[in-house]
């Protein structure tokens, strides 16, 4: 079984996000950076198949230099190999994905993952992306997964409004992984020996160039306009009253009037 | 020529390191001081992400790091709980003397299995009459055809009801003190004799198992003595040269908590309309404590580095211990303070802390040895 993970480098959850000064783009001073954590779930997939069914991992990730340390946080999970497409682009879902297509084609793959959604951006459109450009189904926010024996297909179940969708498939296709994906909530620990190995797994660099991508491919097809932080939340009122009935009317007044919540 | 960047492998290591403390140590650290209750679940899943015993050499299965990467996580150890930091570090503790002093037949014997396994191992030098005053150890052993006899009592050994292995000091004879003083390993299961008296109920680092050891005509083969009769000694005392940094390591751990929860409340705290950070007093006591943590672990960082070198760091890794351990006791004392009330109660974390620290300054060689240690080296240098 030779699954390709893809994976985006994101800011740390726990980190204070602030917006460029000068651009609409997220300010990278002082973020801590990790993987996305439904890329990582996508990983720890990819690495139980892999236990169960032999075969290979690889995991491809674009960015700047700094995403190297996720591809090697993902080595030393226990992928086999890594691509990093190095560009520093800001670039919408679908150009990412058309990228990313170029990129796994050459690879050995029976199956493609990613996560459901970047916790970044939460697009979520990568998945089903990179099934059209490669060609191949897609099935998004799946929540199991049983290959075949022979390779050849697969079970897979989705989350839709309410209920769960079963589906067979035929590989090689794309799955965007939900957490809960065959049980997984958490993926594992790199060891410290798996650590050390991946110093000496190959991590291979790519530019735009070299995956045989014409500029007007990889030109951005939507503009951030602008980005702001959410407004600070206003400061609650409090209801000065003497008895409970005139508390409760206040109140009913604020909410019809000032609220706009009640219609009565 | 001076850098004080971490190598690439080296920030993965404390990465991993501090990942394991505050997701898996830290929120169960409460729950197994109040239960006195052994973390060998948290010691398998350590063991199991290769984060123990990493100064075993490759020979004998080990990653052979040095004593500097040692030191960075238990730091990060040492700030989830530091008795959790205590029981793992012990047996890296317990395994230095076969390190120091024992044949390759010997390590190839015992080591692999540490890599391989979440065993535990014991050191064993202090008894009821001898703490500070090592060379005056009361346990004998004895010859006898290819065996020794072991008696006497051990007390204070850290892991000792749970070990698999104990490096045990013993003497020929108690009148000629450290001469006389020899090394050997007890494998717990195959040892008759050898029984467990007693665990300690402690003021801090309660999870951790401190033992009583009662040896009565224990016999253990002669195959087991670490180096030479008599050699123990020096044995010990080199050990505890190359583990101290550790301990200062611990000291910084538990300071950078004491900060890190001080911090959080000093700024969410309000009295007369502010913050608790809003005022001086406040801010001088983290200012302060920041300080200290700082040059403790630069401290911590040169002694261990020295070690890595096969410098002479007896008094280096004396002023790192001693330092980062009374800065922990002070740090966490302000800690407590800064909290007010709330610093006193169990519900907060300082409490523990403050609990934890004091044996910093007490294990390992009390803090009167080390500075006993550092005038000595004082001295050294003026001939005397």
């Amino acid at each position: 079984m030779n699954t390709v993970v893809c994976i985006k480098q994101v800011p740390d959850t726990e980190t204070k996000v602030k917006v460029h000064p000068q651009r609409p783009a997220l300010d990278p001073e002082g973020v801590k950076w990790v993987i996305s954590p439904y890329d990582e779930l996508a990983i720890e997939a990819a690495l139980r198949m892999k236990e169960k069914m032999g075969g290979t991992v690889t995991v491809v990730s674009m960015g700047p230099q700094r995403v190297e340390e996720t591809l090697r946080t993902a080595l030393a999970m226990g992928a086999d190999s890594a691509v990093h497409i190095k560009e520093d682009l800001d670039v919408d879902a679908i150009t990412v994905a058309r990228i990313l297509a170029k990129a796994i084609q050459g690879l050995p793959r029976d199956l493609v993952l990613v996560g459901k959604q970047a916790i970044d951006d939460d697009s979520g459109q990568v998945g089903p992306a990179l099934g059209e450009f490669l060609g191949v189904p897609s099935v998004g926010i799946a929540t199991k997964l049983e290959v075949a024996a022979d390779k050849k297909s697969a079970k897979v179940s989705r989350q839709i409004e309410g209920a769960e969708e079963n589906l067979e498939i035929p590989l090689p296709a794309v799955l965007s992984v939900q957490k809960g994906l065959n049980g997984i909530h958490e993926p594992r620990y790199p060891t410290l020996p798996n650590i050390m190995k991946a110093k000496s797994k190959p991590l291979k660099a790519q530019a735009l160039k070299d995956l045989g991508l014409k500029p007007e491919e990889t030109a951005p097809r939507t503009q951030v306009a602008e980005m702001a932080l959410p407004p600070p939340r206003k400061a609650g009122k409090l209801i000065e009253y003497e008895t409970p009935q005139e508390a409760a009317q206040k109140l009913l007044t604020l909410l019809r009037e000032e609220a706009k919540l009640l219609q009565i | 020529m001076i850098d004080f960047r971490l190598t690439p492998e080296q920030e993965e290591l404390v990465n991993l390191a501090r990942k394991f403390a505050q997701n898996e140590m830290r929120p169960k650290a409460a729950q197994y001081d109040r239960e006195e209750k052994f973390p060998r679940d948290l010691l398998e899943k350590a063991h199991g992400l290769g984060l123990l015993n990493l100064r075993i050499p490759p020979d004998y299965g080990g990653l052979g790091l040095g004593c500097f990467d040692e030191c960075l996580v238990v730091e990060e150890f040492g700030a989830a709980c530091a008795g959790m930091t205590t029981t793992f570090m012990s047996t890296s503790l317990a395994l230095r003397p076969i390190l120091v002093g024992g044949s390759e037949e010997q390590k190839r014997r015992w080591l692999p299995g540490f890599v391989e396994r979440p065993l535990i191992a014991a050191f064993a030098l202090t008894e009821p009459d001898s703490g500070s005053d090592a060379a005056g150890l009361g346990c004998t052993l004895r010859r006898e055809g290819d065996d020794y006899l072991i008696n006497g009592t051990k007390r204070f050994c850290t892991n000792g009801s749970q070990a698999d292995l104990i490096t045990l000091f013993a003497t020929l004879d108690r009148t000629k003190r450290d001469k006389a003083i020899c090394a050997i390993v007890v494998e717990k299961k195959k040892t008759k004799g050898l029984a467990v008296a007693k665990d300690e109920d402690k003021m801090g680092i309660r999870c951790s198992a401190t033992s009583e050891l009662v040896f009565e005509d224990a016999r253990v083969p002669a195959a087991n003595l670490l180096g030479r009769e008599g050699e123990g000694f020096k044995n010990a005392m080199k050990t505890l040269d190359n583990t101290r940094p550790w301990i200062a390591a611990m000291g910084v751990g538990v300071t950078r908590a004491a900060i890190d929860h001080s911090l959080d409340y000093a700024m969410q705290r309000r009295q007369f309309g502010r913050p608790l950070i809003d005022f001086q007093a406040t801010q001088f006591k983290l200012a302060q404590m920041a300080m200290e943590m700082e040059a403790a672990r630069m401290m911590t960082w040169k002694s261990a580095w020295m070690i890595d070198h096969d410098l002479r760091a007896s008094k280096e890794s004396s002023i790192a211990k001693a330092f980062a351990s009374d800065t922990a006791m002070r740090a966490t004392t302000e800690a407590v303070q800064i909290h007010g009330g709330y610093g006193y109660i169990k519900e907060y974390p300082v409490e523990k802390l403050m609990r934890d620290a004091k044996i910093l300054q007490i294990y390992e060689g009390a803090n009167e040895i080390q500075r006993m240690v550092i005038a000595r080296e004082l001295m050294r240098s003026r001939g005397g």
